[in-house]
């Protein structure tokens, strides 16, 4: 484990191993939706700092609502989110999302929008330029760092969504089902990186997917939500080593986690 | 020398229809004897044309002034309006259906009006070409401004962006395809305004625009000079908005699919 730094200052700071990272906590949370849906219903999770978390239940089911809700984006009908000890849309705790698609500035280059959150909060050209290219750096892409968006493969644009996000050195990473989109061998890299990014900065990740395979192979622990009105029905540690590499996939210890949660997903599916 | 052949490519077919037509028209006119006060021959068009060159040249000019400043007005006060328009519901409902208003004013209608606000001369001959060409504008820029991707409006709010930040590097960038789309559209109808003014409005400038010149010469049966002129306001229309896909590709090129000319590629040579 990564040491958080102690006494460290909040907010963007030059460029270090590891973060602060920051808990969550949900209380007997409630998302209606105009027109009477029920997309989340009496969500009770704690979140520890530093943890890596997965979402998952079927598609469509409202765990991406309750995602937004942590991030602030969205806000609880009933019930109470702190992030790090904050309500949920405080922003006084860095936090950063990752959507299912890379929703990058098409006008801009790689570096300026890798760059773009540290813009926002004014930090200097030079300073967010370099930060930038620290974090292409972390995801594999200082090498595309003037190319354009239209000029990159799926899997690049998602690398530099996801640098985007770790450039402003964020207490909470938020990842809505990030590589869905990508295929399988590109996934699978992207989820070493993350993995790998997560062990260095010590960061608290949540993910959410409908993968198990995917939560299996990156989480610490997984959250299985039912159909929707989302509840949690299941709370699994996923009993795997902390060093994961491919190899993982085809062991019996895999497997046996694999079925786990799918017994949990069907019954949540029921 | 693969570009020269891809323009000789593009440009021939267009010119030898056009050659086709001229030659089939010059034949017709001379073979029935049509009076040329009904329909001159091209031939006679182009003498009249040249004889009459400073005339028409002077007519482009006194046009393309009161049409550009028309032109000039739409891009600036469309995209302002629709930026307002844009920056909340309640004045998008309270407002937008008074835009639609400017697209249906008939300036024929319109512009004996701006004579009698604003006296004969430029400043009416610009208003009407504003007039008629800024909604383009306004619709197209409002559209833009409201069809940005959600999670890109979701990531500037997480990063606390204040609302000039999210409209100048979100909003504006990301509607500038159908700003441009607007400004094509409005470069067209500013010439057709500014002929429309003139007709009304236009008497009083020392050299006389294409509306007074298409005017005199029907008043004359010169049917000769009248296609001159017309064919020179089409040139005039066509320049501006040629003048406008240029600026739009030079904005666009880099990243628009729409307006990428050669695949990416060959960018880097």
């Amino acid at each position: 484990m990564v040491e958080p730094e102690a006494g460290a200052p909040a907010g963007i700071r030059a460029r270090s191993a590891a973060v602060e990272p920051a808990g969550v906590v949900t209380t007997a949370v409630r998302r209606v939706f105009p027109g009477g849906v029920v997309a989340v219903s009496g969500a009770n999770l704690t979140v520890e700092p530093g943890s890596f978390t997965a979402f998952l239940g079927p598609s469509g089911c409202g765990k991406s609502t309750l995602l937004r809700m942590i991030a602030g984006l969205d806000e609880p009908t009933a019930g109470t989110i702190l992030v790090g000890g904050e309500p949920a849309g405080a922003r006084r705790v860095p936090i950063a999302f990752v959507f299912q698609d890379a929703h990058l500035l098409p006008w801009r280059t790689v570096l300026e929008n890798a760059a773009l959150p540290l813009e926002l909060a004014g930090v200097s050209r030079a300073e967010r330029h370099r930060a930038a290219l620290a974090v292409l750096a972390d995801v594999g892409l200082d090498d595309a760092a003037t190319r354009i968006p239209a000029e990159l493969s799926g899997g690049m644009r998602m690398r530099v969504s996801l640098a985007r996000a770790l450039v402003t050195r964020p207490h909470l990473l938020l990842l809505d089902e990030p590589f869905a989109a990508l295929d399988e061998l590109t996934r699978n890299r992207l989820d070493d990186r993350l993995r790998a990014i997560w062990r260095e900065r010590g960061t608290t990740v949540i993910f959410v997917t409908h993968s198990i395979t995917e939560a299996v192979y990156l989480a610490e622990r997984a959250v299985v939500f039912s159909k929707r009105p989302a509840r949690i029905v299941a709370d699994h540690t996923i009993e795997l080593p902390r060093e994961r590499s491919g190899a993982l996939r085809g062991e019996a210890s895999f497997a046996r986690e694999v079925r786990k949660l799918q017994e949990a997903l069907e019954v949540a599916d029921a | 020398m693969r570009e020269r052949r891809a323009v000789v490519r593009t440009l021939a077919p267009p010119l030898v229809a056009l050659a086709i037509v001229l030659a089939a028209w010059e034949a017709v006119t001379r073979a029935l004897a049509i009076p040329a006060y009904l329909l001159p021959p091209p031939s006679a068009i182009a003498i009249a044309a040249d004889a009459h060159a400073g005339s028409l040249g002077q007519g482009i000019l006194t046009t393309a002034r009161a049409a550009l400043i028309g032109f000039g007005l739409s891009a600036v006060f469309g995209v302002v309006a629709a930026v307002v328009l844009a920056s909340s519901r309640l004045i998008e409902r309270a407002l937008y259906p008074y835009t639609v208003f400017l697209q249906t004013v008939p300036i024929v209608a319109i512009a004996p009006l701006l004579v009698v606000w604003f006296g004969p001369g430029l400043r009416a001959v610009a208003l009407a070409a504003f007039i008629v060409s800024v909604f383009p504008v306004i619709a197209n820029t409002f559209t833009g401004l409201r069809s940005v991707d959600p999670a890109l409006r979701d990531l500037f709010r997480l990063y606390g962006a204040g609302r000039l930040a999210t409209l100048t590097k979100l909003t504006l960038p990301a509607a500038l395809p159908q700003i441009v789309t607007g400004l094509r559209i409005a470069s067209g109808l500013a010439v057709i305004g500014a002929l429309v003014g003139e007709l009304f409005a236009g008497f009083s400038e020392d050299a006389p625009g294409l509306g007074i010149l298409v005017m005199s010469s029907s008043r004359q049966l010169r049917t000769d000079l009248l296609f001159a002129a017309v064919l020179a306001a089409v040139a005039l229309g066509l320049a501006l908005f040629g003048a406008v896909n240029l600026l739009g590709a030079r904005v666009l090129g880099r990243w628009h699919p729409s307006e990428k000319a050669e695949p990416f590629e060959s960018r880097n040579q």
